[in-house]
């Protein structure tokens, strides 16, 4: 029998049509490979933090390898001599010998945990973008309500995380949980014994905290992520307005090869950054704070930064007290308020909002376009309030070291933090409507009579005025037209419209020769571009 | 809005035969995107093959990836030989992470430009056009499907057949508590056992007869002398595991008040509202360490104004005021411990805190 040759070059092909007789994949994989996403650099903020989590994913499983959630009583005796026969919790003990005794330990928890700051960073940046462009509206109030949920999925996680130490820093953290739980009205006390087990702290506080935050929040976090993504994929990226872009089209790239390198190449850029920061800038060095102990604390005991707005609420509360005079008489204490129903208010307006502006707005409509924040100021100025808030709260929650630093009474810190609660958020509103309606009406201004060159022209009759150029044809009344407004980016410096050469190309030498200059810079080439040739590939152009 | 399921082709536009061998890949990749509603209307190569610009660029990202090995090869050989472990001093030691960081951080940016550099430089520009398809679906197709769920409701009955409605919902309802009682049953700890919210290590053992001792962390009981006019001490009770955090509500602090302070004290102390008239013992006075407001420990005394203060969210409590709180968010005073002097001249608690330690709660009598 002849046996028939192997053709290494059709293999490729034919186990691809092997592959879909049995799947039928052709189809779907074409639609998937084509797809078109616009592009648009805010719209990688929230990729920051898909990459952070990756990364969170890919340490945090290194560290479980070496962590023991244990609270039993152990004397020290590593490698870290300053701490060596001081008595701590197995979990303490263990985590130093993650930072000490496992090569390369430390690195990953470092990175783990400024993996765990930039996620938390990204999720706020990206919640930003997200509000002041608009792009939360209809059909898209699934995905914010998701991605609010995040940031609180987040904020648990990070908390059990940072908790697991147990040192002296966390523990302090976790007895200030406790006293949250206990500060809610009638069944406080039952919560915390619950989840304590027994009086604060308990034995079991740790490992109930490790498998929340290796299993229960991770498995959470992956399945909310997972509907996000695929919530962005199914509805399709919103895009900003321009030239040819609709409601109904998306303007951009498709997804391979280009748009999926870019997106390959970032995440080792965030993976890289992450590193970097990982073995250069030291993170909750524990080996400082020692083991926890309910008797030591030290000033500038500070949480991480995603939990220092709370931590500046509770430090602005007035000390009112609610005595409700039955029986033996109820408190509800003053913690309450700031730990339990602002972040319950923060939730609920956040979950909400784009329904309570369309309810405001009456708008059923579809948007697919986003929206300059300029073009809607009274949300701008409502979400700048909402930063302004936050600011006040998250500088309140390290008053104590501002006030050391710059030699302020702490005190007055205080009263500072109380009074800007209330001063700083409905300025913040002013300002920015204000800003807002400026920025509009330059638009206008420009759109109507032109960009300014900075040429000033002497008149016959000695006035002064600057010349403009016009965007439009000369037709209106004032000796050019008028254009309308979309949405867009206005042009308002000369060599947005081609007033300047383009840059030459080159480090240390110019890889090129420079392009022509225009003919005159007061009167640049306002025609449109020539038109291209018919499309083609980069071999048929050759 | 305009609602067309059906697909149609731009107009002007012949479909594509792709089998013909004649017509190129890119003429294939463009009808492709054309089925799926997507019009490549840009498409312009970044750089021209062969020129001193695609020369330059390749060799750029080439110099990425191998910018990749070595640092790579450097994360390995550090990781390998360089010293490691903990040495006391300034040692080679307290380099090993922030290498390897540097060197990991370094191999995956120098990838990552070298992706991005190839996606974005080298790849050809494009601009494509796709139809987003968001319109609802049809309302025959709503009704279709409508209809279909309410057919299937038919068929299952439920509205002719209520009993079986009901009875899989009397069926079903415990089995869901099923599934939240070992949850529940089993988290669920009575916060009022031995009475243990309102109790501390300072409590006198065998019935109220033997009264317990203040020690120090190392557990030696302590002298009056053992502390200077103006100085303070925390205390803790001396049981066992009395300094640890199994006792975590009983630390307390022993301050010695100096002659004046401690008289304007002893007034403060013997007001009705208080009625801690016999709760010092000389100018000794013992305050829970443990902030009344969210439980951390109320540890900064400042000598000079008899203020203490809670390092966590600035609670002040005046001192010779019996501990009320003058500033802060805390609305309790610190409880006070009554001491004495037992008949070999150590400090003891004449009897466990009369009123409850440490953060609120509602039940709080």
């Amino acid at each position: 029998m002849k046996r028939r040759k192997f053709d290494v070059a059709a293999l490729p092909g034919k186990s691809a049509g092997a592959v879909d007789d049995r799947f039928q994949v052709a189809t779907p994989l074409r639609k998937l490979l084509n797809k078109v996403f616009p592009d648009h650099w805010s719209f990688l903020l929230g990729e920051i933090a898909l990459f952070s989590f990756v990364v969170l994913l890919l340490t945090g499983v290194f560290l479980t390898f070496f962590y023991e959630p244990a609270m039993t009583e152990v004397v020290y005796d590593g490698s870290y001599a300053p701490l060596v026969g001081t008595p701590m919790s197995a979990a303490y003990e263990s985590s130093l010998n993650l930072s000490f005794d496992v090569r390369g330990g430390l690195v990953m928890r470092q990175m783990h945990h400024w993996a765990a700051l930039l996620f938390m960073a990204a999720i706020v940046v990206h919640m930003l973008r997200v509000f002041f462009t608009g792009a939360f509206r209809k059909p898209r109030e699934t995905n914010w309500i998701i991605g609010s949920l995040l940031f609180w999925v987040g904020f648990l996680a990070g908390f059990t995380g940072y908790s697991l130490p147990d040192d002296g820093l966390s523990g302090t953290g976790l007895r200030i949980a406790s006293a949250i739980m206990l500060s809610i009205p009638v069944i406080g006390s039952w919560v915390t014994s619950s989840i304590f087990g027994g009086e604060f702290p308990g034995e079991i506080i740790i490992s109930r905290f490790f498998i929340a935050h290796v299993l229960l929040i991770p498995a959470l976090l992956v399945a909310l992520i997972t509907v996000h993504l695929g919530l962005v994929f199914k509805q399709k990226h919103t895009q900003w307005p321009g030239p040819g872009r609709t409601n109904e089209n998306v303007v951009g790239e498709r997804m391979f090869p280009r748009y999926a390198l870019k997106q390959g190449g970032f995440f080792m850029v965030v993976f890289g950054v992450i590193a970097l920061m990982g073995g250069l800038f030291q993170i909750n060095p524990i080996w400082y704070f020692g083991p926890y102990e309910a008797w030591v604390v030290s000033a500038a005991s500070q949480p991480d930064w995603y939990v220092m707005f709370l931590d500046g609420s509770t430090r602005l509360m007035p000390a009112w007290q609610l005595t409700i005079p039955i029986g033996n008489g109820y408190v509800i204490p003053p913690l309450f308020w700031p730990t339990v129903v602002l972040p319950g208010i923060l939730v609920g307006i956040s979950l909400f909002y784009p329904f309570l502006e369309a309810r405001h707005l009456k708008d059923r409509k579809h948007h697919n376009l986003l929206q300059r924040p300029r073009d809607v100021p009274a949300r701008t100025a409502a979400g700048s309030m909402a930063v302004a808030f936050y600011v006040v709260l998250t500088l309140s929650g390290g008053n104590d070291v501002i006030a050391d630093k710059f030699q302020i009474s702490l005190n007055a810190m205080t009263w500072a933090g109380r009074i800007g609660l209330l001063i700083v958020p409905p300025l913040a509103y002013y300002l920015a409507y204000r800003l807002c309606l400026g920025l509009q009406q330059h638009d206008r201004e420009v759109l109507a009579h032109g960009v300014e060159t900075g040429i000033i022209r002497r008149l016959p009759d000695g006035r002064f005025v600057e010349v403009h150029q016009p965007l439009t044809a000369v037709d209106g009344h004032d000796g050019h037209g008028e254009l309308d407004y979309v949405g867009w980016v206005v042009p308002k410096k000369m060599n947005r419209l081609g007033a300047l050469g383009p840059a030459v190309r080159g480090f240390f030498y110019p890889i090129e020769r420079p392009a022509e200059a225009p003919v005159s810079p007061g009167h640049p080439p306002v025609e449109p571009r020539p038109e291209r040739a018919e499309v083609g590939s980069g071999e048929s152009r050759r | 809005m305009s609602t067309h399921t059906e697909h149609q082709a731009p107009q002007g536009r012949e479909p594509l035969d792709v089998l013909d061998p004649r017509v190129s890949r890119f003429e294939v990749v463009q009808e492709g995107a054309r089925r799926d509603d997507i019009e490549i209307v840009h498409y312009e190569p970044q750089v021209v093959p062969g020129t001193k610009a695609e020369r330059r660029l390749t060799r750029l990202v080439a110099s990425f990836f191998l910018l990749t090995g070595l640092a790579a090869t450097a994360f390995l050989v550090i990781y390998i030989w360089w010293p490691w472990q903990w040495e006391p001093g300034r040692g080679g030691d307290k380099f090993y992470t922030p290498l390897l960081g540097l060197t990991l951080g370094i191999a995956l940016l120098a990838i990552g430009f070298g992706i991005l550099t190839w996606g974005k430089k080298l790849l050809p520009k494009e601009v494509s056009i796709q139809d987003r398809h968001d319109q609802p679906g049809s309302p025959e197709d709503r009704r279709i499907t409508g209809e279909t769920m309410l057919y299937m409701a038919d068929e299952m009955g439920i509205r002719r057949r209520p009993l079986l409605g009901i009875s899989l919902l009397a069926g079903l309802a415990p089995v869901g508590a099923v599934v939240a009682a070992p949850l529940v049953g089993g988290l669920i700890a009575d916060p009022h056992k031995d009475n243990q919210m309102f109790t501390t290590g300072f409590a006198p053992a065998d019935g109220g007869k033997t009264k317990i001792r203040l020690v120090r962390e190392d557990g030696r009981p302590i002298r009056p002398a053992d502390v200077s006019p103006g100085g303070q001490i925390t205390v803790f009770p001396g049981i066992k595991d009395g300094v640890s955090n199994k006792h975590a509500d009983s630390p307390t602090l022993l301050i010695h008040l100096r002659e004046d302070d401690a008289q304007k004290s002893r007034a403060a102390n013997a007001r009705p509202e208080v009625g801690h008239a016999d709760y010092m013992w000389g100018n000794f006075a013992a305050f829970s360490k443990i902030c009344t407001h969210a439980g951390c420990p109320a540890s900064l005394y400042e000598q000079q104004t008899n203020r203490l203060l809670c390092p966590c969210h600035q609670s002040q409590f005046h001192i010779t005021d019996n501990a009320r709180p003058i500033f802060g968010p805390a609305s309790r005073r610190l409880p006070q411990l009554p001491i004495e002097v037992d008949e070999e001249g150590f400090f003891v608690a004449k009897s466990d805190y009369t009123e409850t330690i440490g953060p609120d709660f509602w039940e709080r009598p």
